[in-house]
């Protein structure tokens, strides 16, 4: 098999579609909902990629994965070559190739989608990630580093330290990474559900680390258990990636009664401790034939997924803007629509409404139309007046976003942090302490799974030169 | 893993357990707790560290055995493990010489106060210590809360031990004479008794601090389950306490929403207890 075809046949292919579950039956289960290409789907997909000389795709990636590299060389039907050359660049792309918003990074510049379909290039990434773990035994061996001697700390077990612990280790490092909970992944494990990345997909990419030599210690959490400076001792370098924070509140009426989750609260009972998915799972879940899930981002897309799932008949997103700001993947959007989530667009919560015995009854809510631009360049929501509207709930869930954690900083008083007390650390990581480097959410405050994973190939890169000095 | 070294009964469903965690008993302060999940599928429980040998690499954990996930946690036998322990977590007590202070311990309670009577000993205080139960039974601690105490004062439900009555039964007297009154009071026990507690002392502006006891999941902050009502705040029990001011708790509030999970705790109850009868049968 060869990749030799001209632009004139590539440009007459067209984009595959990813197969999925139906959705009547996808909807009462956790299944994964996307399915994965085949073989002759996967082929024909990677041949549709010309092979420009400008890369534009790299350049939209924050990884810098070698895209035109590893599709040519699946189009040549050399998977172990493939997956070598993405390995090389991405310490967890089947991830990637699940969660990543592809459609605004890598495909958003491929010169393909200027004219017709950009190249499926989240979907072929997961092809080869996954073939490579199905075939352990025919990947091409990765060459052993040789030991530099010197050791790296990484603070949490979410994409940004798993990416820099892969990339240290391959530069020959002795990495540890400590975990505040019981288990690896962060929020892999703990915020994104299962129909979108199966937990049998983190441990195996965790795996691969864990072949790399690098230990991962679970229940330390830095800041209680150990400090930064503790760290900084014992280690030739820190990088920090705590991620995560704490919930926002909406500072509306009612916010405490009961059948009120935090975004983070519900999916962790969910996917971290098993809840409601689980027979023998000793944590408890609410179920509720009405669910409000309010937030339009990726987050509230799970949320309101994850409680149709769980058995809610009227699964509802309740959104302040409207369809087109949203936040979400467009991907998220429209499986949770096939799934029979409602849209109440343009509506704004006032306040959580109870019973006498502190149950949430209703989401009371306002109707919002859209003004002028603000800073975030979306259009302002404005209330319309006297459009108050009660939505009837058993359970609210806030989606809205997280603040910086203090636990980590409060006892690391050198860590400089910006106003809303997110470290500051420049473009490659460093932070105000010399050593210490830091990257992911608790640097950018809520952003997407593989801003985090750039952050930490950036400050992996800067802490080798930083331990070569 | 982390090694049960020891497993004590000191009253009805009461156990102390020693515990091998070397880190935690190195950096924990009083008034801070452990999350604890005995194994796979298991719940995440908060639970306060009662006591702590860095020396050893030791922590003390009361622990009253009253859910399925606590009960499961203190069938631990010695030389067994439970799976994970995370912490310290929480802000540690702020400790300082008040000169007369109260403590107040009710039921369980009195295992969480043990820390605090210890450091507010350690820091010159002069304290009087009241500990309090439904019957003898469940009086727990005396003597070793006794040692560190100048006074230590006991009320029972049905009289079967001490005073007859509740804990404030006596912290009323002393408030009352004004050579006896404390400077602080600290009160640990069900929502209740802390809410008594506090509604005794603030007309006369006795500084009182209680420690919360909220649903927790994750116990770092990021999942907000163990929000209160404080003052006009919300606040995450797990990062900005477990101790607040208790005359600005919403107790009601609290209470409330640790009857959250009720009707689902009460139905696996119900299986557990059928599946115990099925192998009771066999």
């Amino acid at each position: 098999m060869s990749n030799d075809l001209s632009p004139k046949e590539r440009m007459a292919i067209d984009r595959v579609h990813m197969p999925e579950l139906p959705a009547d039956e996808r909807s009462t289960n956790f299944e994964e909902v996307n399915l994965g290409l085949s073989a002759d789907q996967a082929l024909s997909e990677a041949q549709r990629c010309l092979q420009c000389k400008t890369r534009n795709c790299v350049a939209g990636c924050p990884v810098g994965v070698s895209i035109p590299e590893f599709i040519d060389a699946l189009a040549c039907d050399d998977l172990p070559k493939a997956a070598k050359i993405l390995r090389g660049d991405n310490a967890l792309p089947a991830v990637c190739g699940r969660v990543c918003p592809q459609e605004t990074q890598c495909e958003a510049l491929c010169v393909r989608g200027k004219k017709g379909d950009a190249v499926a290039i989240g979907y072929l990434e997961r092809y080869v990630a996954d073939w490579a773990m199905l075939h352990p035994d025919r990947l091409l061996k990765e060459a052993k580093p040789e030991a530099t001697g010197k050791s790296v700390a990484v603070v949490g077990c979410g994409p940004a330290g798993l990416t820099a612990a892969g990339e240290l280790a391959r530069m020959g490092h002795q990495v540890t990474i400590f975990e505040a909970l019981h288990d690896t992944g962060g929020v892999l494990r703990y915020g994104i559900p299962e129909f979108r990345l199966p937990k049998e997909i983190i441990d195996r990419e965790v795996a691969v680390l864990a072949e790399l030599g690098v230990t991962i210690e679970c229940n330390v959490i830095i800041g209680k258990t150990l400090t930064v400076a503790e760290l900084s001792e014992d280690y030739d370098a820190v990088f920090i990636a705590n991620g995560a924070g704490l919930p926002t509140m909406l500072n509306i009426p009612g916010e405490n009664l009961k059948g009120v989750y935090a975004a983070n609260e519900f999916l962790t009972r969910v996917n971290l401790m098993e809840a409601g998915r689980r027979e023998d799972s000793a944590t408890p879940i609410l179920q509720r034939d009405e669910v409000a899930v309010i937030g339009g981002g990726n987050t509230a897309m799970d949320c309101v997924r994850t409680a149709r799932r769980l058995g809610a008949k009227r699964a509802m997103i309740i959104y302040r803007r409207g369809e087109a700001e949203m936040p979400a993947r467009i991907e998220e959007i429209k499986h949770a629509k096939e799934e029979g989530v409602e849209f109440i667009m343009l509506t704004a919560p006032l306040a959580i409404v109870g019973t006498e015995d502190g149950w949430v009854s209703a989401l009371r809510c306002q109707k919002m139309e859209l003004g002028p631009a603000d800073d975030s360049g979306r259009r302002r929501p404005q209330p319309v007046a006297d459009s108050e509207f009660d939505i009837p709930a058993g359970i609210v869930i806030n989606a809205v976003g997280t603040n910086a954690n203090p636990l980590l900083t409060a006892t690391a008083p050198d860590l400089k942090l910006n106003k809303w007390g997110n470290v500051v650390a420049d473009e490659e990581g460093q932070t105000s302490i010399p050593g210490v480097f830091a990257g992911g959410d608790i640097v950018r405050g809520g952003a997407t799974v593989i801003l985090a994973m750039g952050d930490g190939k950036r400050a992996a890169a800067a802490i080798d030169q930083y331990l070569k000095r | 893993m982390f090694e049960v070294v020891s497993n004590e009964i000191l009253a009805e469903n009461l156990h102390k357990m020693v515990l091998v965690a070397p880190r935690i008993a190195k950096a924990r302060k009083a008034g801070q707790f452990v999350m604890v999940r005995l194994a796979q599928g298991e719940e995440r429980i908060p639970l306060t560290i009662g006591d702590a040998d860095p020396a050893a690499g030791t922590i003390t954990l009361f622990i009253q055995a009253i859910g399925a996930s606590t009960r499961k946690i203190v069938s631990t036998p010695v030389g067994g493990f439970i799976r994970d322990v995370a912490g310290p977590l929480g802000k540690e007590t702020h400790i300082t010489n008040w000169g007369r202070v109260v403590c107040v311990g009710g039921g369980v309670g009195t295992a969480v106060l043990f820390p605090l009577v210890k450091a507010l000993a350690e820091a010159g205080n002069e304290i009087t210590t009241i500990i309090g139960g439904r019957s003898e039974r469940y009086v727990i601690l005396a003597d070793e809360l006794g040692a560190l105490s100048k006074n230590l004062l006991i009320t029972t439900e049905d009289g079967s031990l001490g005073y007859k009555g509740f804990v404030t039964g006596p912290l009323s007297e002393m408030i009352a004479d004004p050579a006896r009154a404390p400077q602080a009071v600290f009160a640990v026990g069900p929502v209740p008794m802390m809410k008594a507690v506090a509604n005794l002392t603030r007309e006369p502006g006795i500084e009182t601090i209680v420690s919360l006891n909220p649903i927790m999941i994750d116990g770092t902050g990021m999942c907000g389950g163990c929000r209160v009502q404080v003052g006009s705040e919300t606040k995450f029990a797990c990062v900005d306490g477990p101790e607040f001011d208790a005359h600005l708790v919403d107790f009601d509030g609290l209470s409330d929403r640790l009857t959250s999970y009720r009707k689902e705790e009460a139905a696996r109850h119900a299986a557990e207890g059928c599946k115990l009868a099925k192998e009771v049968a066999k």
